[in-house]
């Protein structure tokens, strides 16, 4: 008998272990925070990697616990630049919203930002559905193509190729107007990624987030036990959607301007390789991938401005070749190496 | 006695073959039916037109006396039919607590719960726990399930389709691949479940089959061979022929 209430209270404690908080992940989340003292110089690109990183993050949820592969996400994050975008250029001296916001705050163009990118997610996902991955990649490559030339030929919405110019965000919270050092910038970028990370940590740590995890490791089962396999695949794309939509509305918004190139093949092929970099499927990856990524541009740019590409490619051989899970999937390696059975990052 | 399974007339082509010939079967309330025929009889085919993993060329399924012919695997599993898989179908990062807990919170409509951690209901883990120990898994339950010996993984799988409470399961051999030695703890496992739920086994160890069945089907090139007691079946001498050949085999 007290065997038996003992699984149970084991077996609790280790399901429920699955989403405590760990201290990696707190000083993770202090030395990011610190940057701001640290390195008072690099805010703006700090900001440039958060925002970076949070469309990693959201291709995360759809191919690290969904299983969906995506070379698409960009059209969101560009569909969430253009939507903040507008908003903060017509929306200056327009009449506010319900009396008091402003139609160019920066927090209603986040979320003007992620309803956008949701709309078109929810009804481009339906494509994602069936298929394989490689009609996956073929599909999320089409949409994002057809955004980028949208964004270009609609010359009278978008401005065309030479972009969006005079996007002018109100103050923060209607104090704080986004500064040349990028010390605003910082704050909004890490206080929104941090909590959007903290929604998709929920998520992912959820009943929800475990369906997914099913899916994706056997979804002829997860049928069979009777899971809406399609309706949850609908709702994480469209999850994810409008996440890289509230990332391109922040970059709109920190760099007062919105071009086609935030809506390029170049960003959810970035996004995808930051992630994979980093390792899909642990929700720091696209984080931790953003940074090394940035990091590795500037550095080996410096040496051969040119080339860099080329070690860069190298690097993810390397790390695709002998590490499974990139970086963390590295970090992860070594830990269980080194402390067998001590919980988990 | 109720009906609670029935097909009318099934086919199933695959181009120019006949998978399943024109099939009309009934299951009752509590049934411990076992489906038998020799290799490539279409057993398997026709269990996954049941459960709906194939859809048939022809024919109708129902489930009590609901027609059930256009229905999707997931809204058959919810309506009561549960299946395992002759070949494992699990979630290989999962523990057998987690997979279990999964497979609850989908049968109570909360598996899209996002808002509070999965294994917060203790209700469905303390059930997870008497169920995996009702089977015999609860030293492994939390352990990796793609680390688990066969045996354990097999009888994982007839655990997942348990949690289901379904009226109706079927088993698609439970104990292919599993060593002797641990066959008995499959066939323990099957004869403990509840008699309120109408079992078919579909197996090719005649031992297990006359063990468990009360009634019996014989398949043979996907048509109703032969259907009755185990004792009408083993001593029906064209089962002898067709199905066993001419080898001295059954003995009940």
């Amino acid at each position: 008998m007290s065997d038996i209430d003992a699984d149970k209270v084991r077996a609790r404690a280790s399901l429920l272990a699955e989403g405590r908080w760990r201290w990696p992940e707190v000083l993770f989340w202090a030395v990011a925070a610190s940057l701001f003292f640290l390195v008072p110089t690099k805010l703006t690109l700090l900001s440039e990697i958060m925002i970076l990183g949070l469309l990693a993050l959201s291709i995360d949820l759809v191919l690290g616990f969904a299983g969906i592969v995506t070379l698409g996400q960009g059209a969101f994050f560009g569909l969430g630049a253009y939507t903040a975008a507008l908003m903060a250029k017509h929306g200056y001296g327009a009449a506010p919203l319900l009396g008091f916001i402003p139609i160019n705050d920066p927090l209603l163009g986040l979320v003007g930002g992620a309803i956008v990118a949701g709309i078109v997610g929810f009804a481009t996902s339906f494509l994602v559905l069936r298929g394989s991955d490689l009609t996956r990649l073929m599909v999320t490559l089409g949409v994002a193509l057809i955004v980028e030339e949208l964004a270009n030929k609609l010359k009278w919405l978008t401005g065309g190729s030479d972009g969006l110019q005079g996007v002018l965000p109100a103050p923060l919270l209607g104090k704080w107007d986004f500064d040349l050092y990028g010390q605003v910038a910082f704050i909004y970028a890490f206080v929104i990624l941090f909590v959007m990370f903290l929604v998709a940590r929920q998520l992912v740590n959820s009943q929800f987030g475990m369906s997914l995890k099913a899916i994706k490791q056997n979804s002829l089962r997860s049928r069979t036990i009777g899971m809406p396999v399609n309706a949850r695949l609908v709702t994480v794309y469209t999850i994810a959607a409008m996440f890289a939509g509230v990332a391109g509305a922040m970059l709109a918004q920190t760099t007062q301007f919105a071009s086609p190139d935030m809506v390029a093949f170049h960003r959810s092929a970035d996004a995808l390789l930051i992630l994979i970099f980093g390792g899909a499927g642990y929700l720091y990856g696209g984080l931790v991938g953003a940074v090394v990524f940035r990091v590795m541009q500037d550095f080996l740019g410096g040496i051969t401005p040119q080339y860099w590409q080329f070690w860069l490619g190298v690097v993810l051989l390397l790390l695709v070749l002998f590490v499974r899970g990139g970086i963390l999937g590295l970090l992860r390696n070594g830990r269980d190496k080194f402390f067998p059975k001590s919980g988990k990052d | 006695m109720t009906v609670v399974l029935e097909t009318r007339n099934l086919v199933k082509k695959f181009g120019g073959i006949t998978a399943t010939d024109n099939v009309s079967f009934k299951l009752h309330k509590g049934a411990r039916h076992a489906l038998i025929g020799p290799n490539g009889a279409g057993k398997t085919t026709f269990v996954n037109q049941l459960s709906g993993v194939l859809s048939p060329t022809s024919g109708t399924i129902l489930l009590g006396d609901q027609d059930i012919t256009g229905w999707s695997a997931r809204r058959r599993a919810i309506s009561g039919l549960a299946r395992t898989f002759q070949i494992n179908q699990l979630f290989a990062d999962f523990t057998p607590v987690q997979t279990i807990v999964l497979a609850i919170a989908e049968r109570e409509s909360k598996g899209s719960e996002w808002y509070r951690p999965a294994g917060s209901r203790s209700e469905y883990v303390d059930e997870a726990v008497d169920l995996l120990r009702q089977l015999g898994l609860s030293d492994v339950m939390d352990q990796r399930v793609g680390s688990l010996a066969y045996g354990r993984q097999r009888l994982l799988e007839i655990t997942i389709a348990v949690a289901a409470k379904p009226h109706v399961l079927l088993l698609d051999e439970p104990a292919a691949g599993v060593p002797e030695s641990e066959r008995d703890q499959i066939l323990e496992v099957v004869a403990s479940l509840s008699p309120d739920v109408a079992l078919v086994l579909i197996e090719h160890d005649m031992d297990l089959v006359f063990r468990f069945a009360k009634s019996i089907s014989v398949l043979v090139n996907g048509a109703l061979f032969v259907e009755g007691t185990p004792n009408e079946i083993a001593n029906d001498p064209r089962v002898r022929q067709v199905y066993l050949g001419e080898e001295e085999l059954l003995h009940v």
